[in-house]
C-alpha cells in the first residue's frame, strides 16, 4: 500500500506541480518581448518557393 | 542564454523535451496501478482459466466479440440489474489480455455463465436470430465443425505463468488431458479436474459427445463467465476503489 | 550502389527467403504458415528485382548529384498507397455498415464476420490511410522546410516498404483470426516486432533530416510531426509487451492483464487518436493550410503553446475510456479533467489554422481545396469540443458502449482526418507529378459536398441511435422495471444504421471521385515549366 499510495501522491502533488511551472515557463518564453519579429520570419518559411533551383 | 528559441533552433533538444513531457506523463499516471496488485484484496474463488475455457477464451479473442460484446458491468442501477453485480479489479487479473470491451453492439457478457443452457448457446451461436429476432450478430455454425487444436496446450499454460498466471507443474503436465477431460460426460478425469479448478462445469458442450470442437470450447467459456465468485458472501467493501 | 553493398543485400533476402520457408514448415498454425509463405513470397520478389541489378562495377550513380534534389519519388509512391488504402478502408466500412444494419451479409464465414472485418476497417483507414498520408507529408514537408533532401539515401524507401508489409501483414491477421484484441494495436507479435523496425527507420529518416538542415529554425509543423513519430514509438512498445506461446506460433499472451492492461491500453488507445490522428495531421495544417492559401500562420505563437499544451495535456486523457469500471476513481478524475482542458488548446489551434485564412476568405470561393482544408479544421473544432464534454463521467455514463461514441469517432476521422489528407493529396499531386494543376476543379467540388453531406448523415444518425440506446437501456417505468429488454434495443438502431450506412456510402463516393480525378491528373499533360528530372534545391 505504501509504495502505490506514495506513488499517487507525488503523482497528483510534486509532479502536477513540475509540469504547470514548465508549461508556465514555456508561456512566458514564448511570450517573451522581441521573440515577435523572428516568428514573423519563421513562420513565412512554407511560404518561399520550395520549387526554385 | 537559454530561451525558447534554443528549443526551436535545436532538435535534440526538442526531441528530449518533448520526449520527456509524454513519457513522464504516461509514468505517472500508469505506474502507480502496477502497485496496486498486491493491494486489491484477493477475491474468494478466483482461479486460473482450465485448458477447455482457455481454448474457449482465444476463439472469443480471435473471432472479435469484444468488437460488441463488452465484459465490465458499471455500478449502475440498471446495469446491475441487468447483468448482475458490478465487476470487480479481481475478476479479470487473469485474463491476458483483458476483454472489458468499448461497445455494446450486443449485450454485457461479465456474468452470461449459467444464465442460459447449453442447447441454447449452441443454436444461438449457430443462428442467432432463431433464439433472438433482433439480433444483429454474425453466425458462428463453423464452430461445430472445427476440431480444437490440442497440440500445444501445454504450451499456452506456459505462456500464461511466464506473464504471472499461477498454473502449477501440475496444472501444465495434464493440460492436454483436462482439455479431454471437460468437454465429455464420461466423467473420467473429472475428479482431478475439479481438484485442480474448483467450480469447472464438466459436460460435453456441444452437443457431438465423440467430438472436441471450438464449439465446446467457446460454450465451456461462456457459462463460466462470471461464476467464480460467490457474490451471496461476497462483501463490496472488501474491494479498494 | 556498390556491388559488395548489393551483395551483402542478396544474402541477406535469400536468408529470409530461406528462414521464412522454414518457419513456414514447422508454423504451429495455418495462420503464422501462411504468413511466413507470404514473407518468402515478399522476400523472394525483393531479391530478383535486386539480383537484376547485380554487378560487381562500381556506384552507378554519383552521390553529388542526388544530394542537391529533394527525394519526391518516395513521396509520389506513399500518396498513391493513401488513395489506394483510403478507398478500401472506406470499402469496408460501408460493407460493415451494411452487416449491423443485414446480418446476412456476414455470410457465416469466419473471414467474414463482422468480428473480424471491423479491426480490418479501423486499421485500414487509421494506419493504412492515414499513416501513409502521415509519412509522404512529413517526408515532403520535412524535406521543404529543411531545405534539404531526405536523410539516410533510401532508407526512405524501406520505410515505405516496410509499412506496406506491415499493413498487408496486419489486415491478412485479422482475416485469419490472429490478433491480440487489443482496439487499434491488434497485430500479433510478430507484425509489431516488425513494425517497430520500420518505425525506428523513419524516425532515423525524419529526425536525420532535420539534423541536416539548411534552414536554422525547425518549422513548427515538423514538431507535430516529430512527437507524432516518438510518441506513437513509445505507446506502440509499451502496449504491445507480449510473450509469445512459441515462436513458431502466432498466439501470444499479453504481459499485463484486468486492470493494468485495461489502462495500458487506453493510454495507448487515446493517444494513438491524440498523436497518430491529431498532432501528426496537425502537422500537416501547419504546412499546407499557409502553404494553400499563400498566408503565414495566423499566429507562430499561439502554434508553439498549442504544441506544448497538446503534447503535455494528450498523454493523461487515456483512462477517460474507463469511467466507472474498476479502474481506481483517482485515474479516472485525472482523465476526465485532462480531457476538459484538452478543449482549449484544440480550440486554440483551432482558431489558428482558420485564422490564418483571414484576408484570403476570398479564396474559398475559386479553391475547393482549401475549402475541404477549411471544413477539416471545423470538424477539428467540432470534434475536440464534443470529446471533452463526453469525457465528463455523467455524460460518459449515458455516452459510453454506444454508437454516440462511433459517430465521434467519424466525425474526427471523416470530417478532420480525412479532409485535410484530401487537401494534401490535392494540392501535393500536380506539385509532385508536374502537372499545371487538377484535372477538374469541379470534381473536387463534387468530392467536397458527397464527403460532408456523408458526414453530416453518419454523424448525426449515430448521435439519434447513440443517446436513444443509452436511454433505453436506463428507462424504468413506474413500478420500478426496466423498460426495454436490450433486443428491443437492437431492433430501435435499424433505420440509422441504415442511414449510417448511406452516409458512408456518399463518403466512399467522393473518395472515388477524387482516384478519378488523381488519375485523370497525372496522365495529362505536363506543365510548360516542367523539368524532366526532380526539381533542385532552393539555396
Amino acid at each position: 500500500m505504501t509504495t502505490y499510495e506514495a506513488l499517487r501522491h507525488f503523482a497528483d502533488s510534486w509532479m502536477l506541480l513540475g509540469f504547470s511551472v514548465f508549461f508556465l515557463a514555456m508561456l512566458v518564453f514564448v511570450f517573451r518581448k522581441g521573440s515577435q519579429s523572428q516568428y514573423d520570419q519563421v513562420s513565412r518559411i512554407p511560404l518561399q518557393d520550395d520549387e526554385k533551383v | 542564454m537559454f530561451n525558447h528559441s534554443t528549443i526551436e533552433r535545436n532538435a535534440t533538444l526538442l526531441l528530449v523535451l518533448g520526449l520527456l513531457t509524454v513519457a513522464v506523463g504516461g509514468i505517472v499516471e500508469v505506474v502507480p496501478l502496477f502497485y496496486l496488485q498486491n493491494t486489491i484484496e484477493k477475491v474468494e474463488g478466483m482461479r486460473p482459466y482450465t485448458p477447455l475455457e482457455l481454448v474457449g477464451r482465444n476463439i472469443y479473442v480471435r473471432e472479435g466479440c469484444y468488437v460488441c460484446h463488452s465484459q465490465m458491468i458499471r455500478p449502475f442501477r440498471d446495469e446491475t440489474e441487468r447483468y448482475g453485480h458490478y465487476s470487480l479489479a479481481a475478476e479479470s487479473m487473469f485474463d491476458h489480455p483483458f476483454q472489458w470491451g468499448s461497445k455494446r453492439t450486443g449485450p454485457d457478457l461479465a456474468r452470461v455463465g449459467n444464465k442460459y443452457s447449453d442447447d441454447w448457446h449452441r443454436e444461438h451461436l449457430t443462428n442467432p436470430r432463431s433464439v433472438v429476432p433482433e439480433s444483429v450478430m454474425p453466425g458462428y455454425s463453423f464452430l461445430s465443425q472445427t476440431d480444437v487444436d490440442t497440440r500445444y496446450m501445454d504450451e499456452h499454460l506456459i505462456a500464461n505463468r511466464r506473464v504471472g498466471v499461477p498454473y502449477t507443474d501440475d496444472m501444465i503436465a495434464n493440460a492436454k488431458i483436462d482439455l479431454a477431460a471437460q468437454a465429455t460426460d464420461s466423467g473420467d478425469g473429472a475428479e482431478d479436474l475439479l481438484k485442480r479448478y474448483p467450480k469447472a462445469q464438466i459436460r460435453d458442450f456441444d452437443g457431438q459427445p465423440d467430438k472436441l470442437t471450438e464449439m465446446d470450447a467457446l460454450v465451456a467459456y461462456l457459462q463460466m463467465l462470471g461464476t467464480l465468485v460467490d457474490f451471496s458472501t461476497f462483501k463490496a467493501e472488501a474491494e479498494s476503489r | 550502389m556498390n556491388g559488395y553493398a548489393l551483395l551483402a543485400k542478396l544474402v541477406s533476402l535469400g536468408s529470409i527467403v530461406l528462414i521464412a520457408i522454414l518457419l513456414a514448415g514447422f508454423g504451429h498454425d495455418t495462420g503464422y504458415m501462411i504468413h511466413a509463405s507470404m514473407i518468402a513470397v515478399i522476400a523472394f520478389g525483393f531479391f530478383i528485382y535486386y539480383a537484376r541489378s547485380f554487378s560487381f562495377a562500381a556506384a552507378g550513380v554519383p552521390l553529388q548529384a542526388t544530394e542537391d534534389t529533394y527525394l519526391d519519388s518516395v513521396i509520389q509512391a506513399g500518396l498513391i498507397a493513401t488513395v489506394f488504402w483510403g478507398v478500401a478502408g472506406f470499402l469496408l466500412g460501408v460493407v460493415i455498415a451494411s452487416q449491423l444494419a443485414w446480418p446476412i451479409l456476414n455470410f457465416d464465414l469466419p473471414w467474414t464476420s463482422f468480428g473480424r472485418l471491423r479491426p480490418l476497417h479501423t486499421s485500414a483507414v487509421v494506419f493504412a490511410f492515414g499513416g501513409n498520408a502521415l509519412i509522404a507529408t512529413s517526408f515532403y514537408v520535412v524535406q521543404r522546410t529543411c531545405r534539404t533532401r531526405l536523410a539516410l539515401g533510401n532508407l526512405a524507401w524501406f520505410v515505405f516498404w516496410g509499412y506496406q508489409i506491415f499493413i498487408v501483414l496486419a489486415a491478412t491477421g485479422y482475416l485469419l483470426g490472429i490478433t491480440e484484441s487489443r482496439e487499434y494495436a491488434e497485430p500479433e507479435w510478430y507484425v509489431d516486432l516488425w513494425l517497430t523496425i520500420v518505425w525506428v527507420a523513419y524516425f532515423l529518416v525524419f529526425f536525420g533530416t532535420l539534423l541536416k538542415r539548411k534552414e536554422p529554425h525547425i518549422y513548427v509543423a515538423n514538431w507535430f510531426y516529430l512527437a507524432f513519430i516518438f510518441t506513437i514509438a513509445m505507446l506502440h512498445i509499451v502496449n504491445n509487451l507480449s510473450v509469445p506461446v512459441s515462436f513458431l506460433g502466432s498466439k501470444s499472451y499479453s504481459l499485463f492483464s484486468g486492470v493494468q492492461d485495461a489502462l495500458i491500453q487506453w493510454w495507448y488507445g487515446h493517444n494513438a487518436v491524440g498523436f497518430f490522428l491529431t498532432a501528426g495531421f496537425l502537422g500537416m495544417m501547419y504546412y499546407f493550410v499557409p502553404k494553400r492559401a499563400g498566408r503565414p500562420v495566423y499566429s507562430y505563437r499561439l502554434s508553439i503553446v498549442h504544441f506544448w499544451s497538446i503534447i503535455f495535456l494528450y498523454i493523461w486523457a487515456g483512462p477517460h475510456h474507463l469511467h466507472y469500471t474498476a479502474l481506481p476513481d483517482w485515474a479516472q478524475t485525472l482523465g476526465m479533467v485532462f480531457s476538459v482542458m484538452l478543449w482549449m488548446p484544440s480550440w486554440g489551434g483551432m482558431i489558428n489554422g482558420l485564422m490564418t485564412l483571414s484576408g484570403a476568405w476570398d479564396k474559398l470561393r475559386t479553391d475547393p481545396v482549401l475549402r475541404m482544408m477549411v471544413m477539416s479544421v471545423a470538424f477539428y473544432g467540432m470534434a475536440t469540443f464534443e470529446g471533452p464534454v463526453m469525457s465528463i463521467k455523467s455524460v460518459n455514463s449515458l455516452s459510453h458502449y454506444t454508437d454516440w461514441t462511433i459517430g465521434h469517432v467519424h466525425s474526427s476521422a471523416l470530417g478532420w482526418v480525412g479532409m485535410i489528407s484530401f487537401a494534401a493529396v490535392y494540392d501535393l499531386v500536380p506539385k509532385l507529378w508536374h502537372k499545371s494543376g487538377l484535372y477538374s476543379m469541379r470534381l473536387v467540388s463534387w468530392h467536397f459536398w458527397l464527403a460532408t453531406l456523408g458526414i453530416v448523415l453518419y454523424a448525426s444518425s449515430m448521435w439519434v441511435s447513440g443517446i436513444m440506446q443509452g436511454l433505453m437501456w436506463r428507462e424504468y417505468d413506474s413500478q420500478g422495471f426496466l423498460v426495454y429488454s436490450f433486443a428491443e434495443s437492437v431492433a430501435a438502431m435499424h433505420p440509422y444504421y441504415i442511414i449510417r450506412m448511406l452516409g458512408g456510402l456518399l463518403f466512399l463516393l467522393g473518395a472515388l471521385i477524387m482516384v478519378y480525378n488523381l488519375i485523370r491528373t497525372i496522365s495529362g499533360p505536363k506543365t510548360s515549366m516542367a523539368r524532366a528530372n526532380s526539381p533542385a534545391l532552393a539555396v
